[in-house]
């Protein structure tokens, strides 16, 4: 991709200048209630020719935002879906607002901020109409980018009225008005992802395409310890390999000395080795004959096996923390008619995004541009500012379609290593990780051990609850991504329950990974809550839906929104019923006959706003292969998909990611570093082992909510408790290669 | 070292170490950034390309072994008739998610049907595993193969 200076900063200038178009200016308050940048600006293009450009304010990442979005604005612009163009908005928050990818909250953020805006431009149509027509506006209405006075049937279009309507103050967006869904025309219809033609063709449009002037590209060789700095290493040497044009340690700011997790993602920049070379070619051969001197700091102590023992250990004991405490748990034991325990674990995992971690930046006269495929430019920028000691307005940042991001593009080390040995090399820099690189050097998922117990009474039904959660961190507080909250369920459906936590210091980097927390603790409590359910000797979802028939304990008060976060409703468990009892319909749960060897399991999980419940159909042969049949999913994220083919792939695909887990992802330490390197040791799932994935969605009266995360939690538990319904082996340690049998 | 290489019906020569792989010389060298980083150790397809009208990984073929062997990439694959329907039909079905890998897939894709007009779903397994979807839109891609190849897909989208 050949980007001159200003491509994207274009779309905010062009306004009147584009032969008469139209730039909605809208200032005044942004009315979702979004964070203070509220002053909106330019979400609308209007050209003569009807053509509508609409501005994607949030990074894609393969979600399908930067087509849901633009979606949303035209249905309530009155415009035809043919006649809209989408361009990437400038990273600009001050306009726009949060732009992030992250925690399935586009949707919910912005979902009647679009709407408003949308609104607002066809409301600015209508009264150009009306004023050129001289008649009052409540007797004009718009459609497909026309205005019609319905007493005369007189009609003017969007394009001619546009001139017009741009010299006209723009509407309050607290006061416009909505249309009524029921008459939604883009919303909820399945809609192409806006740069697919471009995707099918193969033109640059990835943070890897990106090329700018006298760029030149880079490699950084980083300590495979974490932490780890440079003591010395073969430079001049390596400076003499062919197109190398600098070779030169990076100290590094990452503070020495610690074995304890920084909690924050943000760890700043690694100590290593850059080479910079006229291709990236060039610096790949240099660097398999670079040979670094290592000081590789105390995490070199740490080990996974090391991290099993110590758990079992600390498993044993009173856990450090106590994060809930409900009734009287000793007493339901004590009169228990049937008591379950079970010990369960999880490991490590990468994000291993296709498009490996790169970034181009441009360091000059102390400005900085930086072209990132990010799910967060901001971070980016303000870790730079803090790094180099300038203003955040120093640095412009450029949105990049990524590939794919599934939580690892909210941390910016690339971004930050790209600027630095711009920085140094004094010319633009494509920095590009090679996989091992981007395997070994992640803000991994953090593993896990969960020690179980349940109390049942005689008619069957759980009466306590305990789990010991032994996991990451440090003076009481969890590393990134790998805490536990008092409400995870079965949080307030037990009467009496304890959730407590001990922790054991980690030097490795932690941080979300698609649909963080509920990944790892949907597998451990839906999986523990079957075994409970089998042993109570109840079908599994009859015992679900009792479970999930009432609340046995006052839930705290929902906590106020804070300004620009997003409201958290309650877990509502009528609507997890719903999707429970649906998928279960939809699987024939209890209805069919299945082949001798073959089982349903069943899971839900509540992520991100979002309610999914899973069924799965596996076989296991005599020989204690695993086959996936079949898979269904249920969904509730409220009133409206606004995407259905969007959301089916999202459904589908973050499915599929689990089960490519649940397979076979394992990340293992060893000497402080990461055992696993490329798509050998950690596989990721293939078109061989993707078993039909049917999805269906239920709606419910509440504002939609986000789909990229949601639907992956699930997916584990139901996989694990349908292998114990067909060959009677219980799964209580991912991933199922762990133990036999083996999985395909 | 001067190579001359047949790329998308054209003579294109390039001066490079005679070891570097055909990936690097598309992207970096000739500007065609359509074919795909994702390994660099042919694990995962992203880097398909054809020779001859049969699918390689483009980062584990050194420019020197490619000799006078016609390379077509994605940016041209939509030149034969065949390879245009295969692009039609991603594009109907919506396929990609964050598309990375999507030209790899059309590349394999479009060389299984050319071997292949009707491919059974163990035909799709067999030529289309090795290529890596980290997004998981397994389901579309067999469905667009289905549906070039005019066979029924399986209706998993209720
Ligand atoms: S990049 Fe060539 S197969 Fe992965
Ligand atoms: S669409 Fe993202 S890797 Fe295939």
């Amino acid at each position: 991709m050949r980007i001159s200076k200003s491509s994207r900063r274009d779309f905010l200038k062009v306004s009147a200048a584009a032969g008469g178009g139209l730039m909605l200016n809208l200032k005044s308050a942004n009315a979702a209630g979004n964070a203070a940048p509220s002053d909106l600006n330019a979400y609308i293009k209007m050209a003569p020719d009807g053509i509508v450009t609409i501005a994607a304010k949030n990074p894609e990442i393969g979600q399908g935002i930067k087509t849901a979005l633009p979606m949303i604005i035209a249905d309530e612009l009155e415009v035809d879906w043919k006649d809209v163009r989408v361009e990437t908005a400038a990273f600009d928050p001050e306009k726009y607002g949060v732009q992030s990818a992250g925690g399935s909250t586009a949707i919910p953020r912005n979902w009647d901020l679009m709407r408003r805006v949308g609104a607002a431009g066809r409301q600015m149509m209508v009264s150009a109409a009306a004023k050129t027509w001289k008649v009052a506006e409540s007797e004009c209405t718009a459609a497909s980018g026309v205005v019609t006075h319905t007493a005369s049937g007189r009609t003017l279009k969007y394009g001619e009225l546009a001139a017009k309507a741009a010299a006209l103050p723009a509407p309050d967006l607290k006061t416009v008005t909505l249309k009524d869904p029921k008459n939604f025309k883009i919303i909820g219809t399945p809609t192409k992802d806006v740069d697919g033609p471009k995707i099918v063709t193969g033109q640059p449009l990835y943070g890897i395409d990106v090329t700018v002037p006298g760029m030149l590209y880079a490699t950084y060789e980083k300590c495979p310890v974490f932490g780890g700095t440079v003591a010395s290493a073969n430079l001049d040497e390596i400076k003499k390999m062919p197109g190398v044009r600098h070779a030169f340690i990076v100290e590094g700011t990452i503070p020495k000395g610690s074995d304890k997790i920084n909690p924050s993602m943000d760890v700043g920049l690694s100590g290593g080795v850059a080479i910079v070379a006229d291709t990236w070619w060039q610096a790949n051969v240099a660097r398999q004959k670079l040979r670094v001197d290592w000081n590789t700091g105390p995490m070199v102590a740490q080990s996974s096996a090391g991290f099993a023992a110590k758990a079992a250990e600390l498993a044993k004991q009173k856990p450090e923390m106590e994060i809930r405490k409900d009734g009287d748990v000793d007493a339901a034991f004590k009169n228990a008619a049937k008591v379950v325990e079970a010990t369960y674990s999880y490991p490590f995992l990468a994000h291993a995004t296709m498009e490996p971690q790169n970034c181009t930046a441009h360091f000059k006269d102390g400005k900085l541009e930086v072209w990132a495929p990010t799910q967060n430019i901001g971070n980016g920028r303000a870790l730079c500012a803090k790094v180099f000691g300038i203003p955040e307005s120093s640095i412009t940042g450029h949105m990049v379609r990524a590939g794919g991001g599934f939580g690892r593009r909210a941390r910016p080390d690339a971004f930050l290593e790209a600027a630095w040995i711009s920085k140094v090399a004094g010319a633009p820099v494509k920095l590009i990780w090679s996989r091992e690189d981007d395997i070994r050097h992640d803000t991994y998922r953090p593993g896990g051990f969960h020690t179980f117990k349940a109390a049942l009474d005689k008619n069957g039904r759980l009466t306590a609850l305990t789990d010991h959660f032994v996991s990451y961190g440090a003076d009481g507080k969890f590393a990134n991504s790998a805490n536990i909250a008092g409400n995870v369920f079965p949080a307030e459906f037990v009467p009496n329950l304890n959730f407590g936590a001990s922790l054991m210091p980690l030097g490795t980097p932690t941080g979300p990974l698609r649909a963080p927390g509920s990944n790892a603790l949907a597998f451990v409590f839906q999986s523990f809550l079957d075994e409970v359910a089998r042993a109570s000797g109840r079908d599994p979802l009859d015992f679900h839906l009792d479970l999930l028939s009432e609340k046995r304990v006052a839930a705290a008060p929902a906590a106020a929104t804070p300004p620009g976060g997003i409201p958290q409703p309650a877990f509502d468990p009528a609507r997890m019923r719903g999707v429970l009892t649906t998928v279960a319909e939809k699987a024939g749960w209890g209805k069919r006959k299945l082949a001798a060897g073959s089982g349903l399991g069943i899971a839900y999980y509540f992520s991100h706003l979002g309610y999914v419940a899973h069924v799965v159909e596996a076989t296991v042969s005599r020989q204690g292969q695993v086959k996936v049949d079949k898979i269904w999913v249920a969904v509730d994220v409220g009133s409206h998909i606004v995407n259905p083919s969007g959301a089916i792939n999202q459904v589908q695909g973050a499915t599929l990611d689990g089960l490519g887990q649940a397979l076979g992802q394992e990340i293992t330490i060893a000497r402080g570093g990461v055992v696993q390197g490329n798509f050998d040791d950690f596989p990721i799932l293939r078109m061989n082992q993707a078993p039909p994935v049917e999805v269906h969605f239920q709606t419910s009266n509440v504002s939609p909510t986000g789909l990229g995360e949601p639907a992956l939690p699930p997916l584990l538990p139901a996989l694990a408790n349908a292998i114990f319904a067909a060959s009677g082996k219980r799964h209580r340690d991912m991933p199922l290669s762990k133990g036999s049998p083996a999985a395909v | 070292m001067a190579t001359t290489l047949k790329i998308n019906g054209t003579s294109r020569t390039v001066d490079v170490d005679e070891s570097t792989p055909l990936l690097w010389v598309l992207r970096d060298i000739l500007d065609l950034k359509g074919t795909k980083f994702g390994c660099g150790i042919a694990l995962c397809g992203a880097c398909t390309v054809h020779l001859d009208g049969q699918p390689v990984r483009s980062c584990s073929t050194p420019v020197a072994g490619v000799g006078g062997r016609e390379i077509t990439t994605i940016e041209a694959v939509g030149d034969s008739a065949l390879g245009k329907k295969v692009q039609e039909a991603w594009l109907d079905l919506d396929v990609a998610q964050c598309g990375y890998c999507q030209a790899g897939q059309i590349m394999a894709a479009t060389a299984l049907l050319k071997n292949i007009p009707k491919p059974t779903d163990a035909d799709i397994d067999t030529h289309m595993s090795g290529n890596i979807c980290r997004c998981a839109t397994y389901t579309r891609i067999r469905a667009a193969i289905k549906q070039v190849a005019g066979v029924e897909a399986a209706k998993t989208e209720g």
